[in-house]
């Protein structure tokens, strides 16, 4: 019996050590789309872009998208915001968007010079912690979700992933069978979390 | 089974409170001491966690945040102006440029002065050290810590 105790609580040690209490920020998720019976809702949001219109993930429904947390003052987001660009010139024909979604504490005052100096070409609106929460926290930056058809979360990226890695899965989902064509959509939850 | 669960829970402590401090600690300043009109200057040590860095006090880019130590109450001090180290220039994957960053064990020094009319005694300055620390591959909210510095005026 005393056995069986001590092998518990040394099994209570290693999952401690290995599933939460490092930090979990240095670690970088790994590229793949997860299979369709896997994949969760991504939950929605009412968030301003810089004209002050509110943005509903919703809107873009049936859409493969591109959702990026990012912020002016994280370097390796700025690596990866031309990427997006690209992406977005390339398949914004297709039923694909790139949405992205700033963090910065100073709002727009220093988030819409830093958008005209990269000649950002598509759409961001002003995080809120309620926002970043919904998704888990996102405490590292960047991190990008990619979103099916279905408003379903196929893949997540923490940190600077690699511009492969997001051609390659943007490319998966575009080619991806729409799901109202198989009758199978789920809609995404009128869960409104607010602007600020 | 209690004393097992206990034991467990202590094992883990040492990670949890590493987790919870963030990227950057602020250790125990030594006490200042000083007469009246005298000059005193504060070492207050900084450690950065390995595999991180923080932004310099002067990143050399508009959109990174600075460190900073503002302080919120001198007491019975005056001045504080603080004195960063020099910083190192490193090259990270993210960036085109070397960035300006502290990493490791560092010291900041601030300079006070001890009130002409100070109370005999002991007292404390505090100060909010704001920071924005990055790894190889992905950065992290600012935050803010606070300082403290004990002082004894003769």
């Amino acid at each position: 019996m005393t056995s069986t105790y001590l092998s518990a609580a040394l099994a209570g040690v290693l999952v401690c050590l290995l599933a939460g209490c490092g930090n979990r920020e240095t670690s970088v998720a790994a590229a793949t789309l997860k299979p369709g019976k896997e994949r969760h809702v991504a939950p929605d949001f009412a968030l301003k872009d810089v004209n002050g219109k509110v943005v509903h993930l919703a809107d873009y429904r049936g859409k493969v998208v591109l959702l990026d947390f990012w912020a002016t003052w994280c370097g390796p987001c700025r690596i990866e915001i031309p990427w997006f660009m690209d992406l977005e010139r390339k398949n914004k024909d297709r039923g694909f968007a790139v949405l992205g979604v700033s963090m910065d504490d100073e709002g727009w005052e220093v988030v819409k010079p830093f958008l005209a100096e990269l000649g950002v070409n598509y759409r961001v609106v002003m995080g809120s912690d309620s926002t970043a929460e919904a998704y888990g926290g996102v405490d590292s930056l960047p991190t990008t979700f990619l979103i099916d058809r279905d408003g379903k979360i196929a893949a997540v990226h923490i940190g600077l992933a690699s511009r492969r890695d997001f051609e390659d899965g943007v490319e998966q989902l575009l080619q991806a069978d729409a799901p109202a064509a198989n009758g199978n959509r789920a809609a995404l939850p009128a869960v409104s979390l607010g602007a600020r | 089974m209690r004393r097992l669960l206990t034991a467990t829970a202590l094992l883990c402590l040492p990670f949890l409170w590493a987790q919870g401090s963030g990227y950057l600690t602020v250790g125990r300043t030594p006490q200042v001491t000083g007469k009246r009109n005298a000059a005193v200057e504060a070492k207050i040590p900084i450690s950065v966690q390995p595999g991180f860095h923080v932004n310099s006090n002067t990143p050399g880019d508009e959109y990174l945040i600075p460190l900073k130590l503002m302080w919120t109450s001198t007491g019975a001090l005056e001045g504080g102006a603080v004195a960063y180290p020099k910083p190192s220039l490193e090259k990270y994957e993210f960036a085109a440029k070397p960035l300006s960053v502290f990493t490791g064990n560092f010291i900041l020094a601030a300079t006070f002065k001890v009130g002409a009319n100070a109370p005999a005694g002991p007292g404390a300055a505090t100060g909010k050290l704001r920071y924005q620390a990055c790894n190889e591959r992905a950065c992290f909210p600012p935050k803010t810590v606070e300082v403290t510095v004990p002082y004894q005026v003769q």
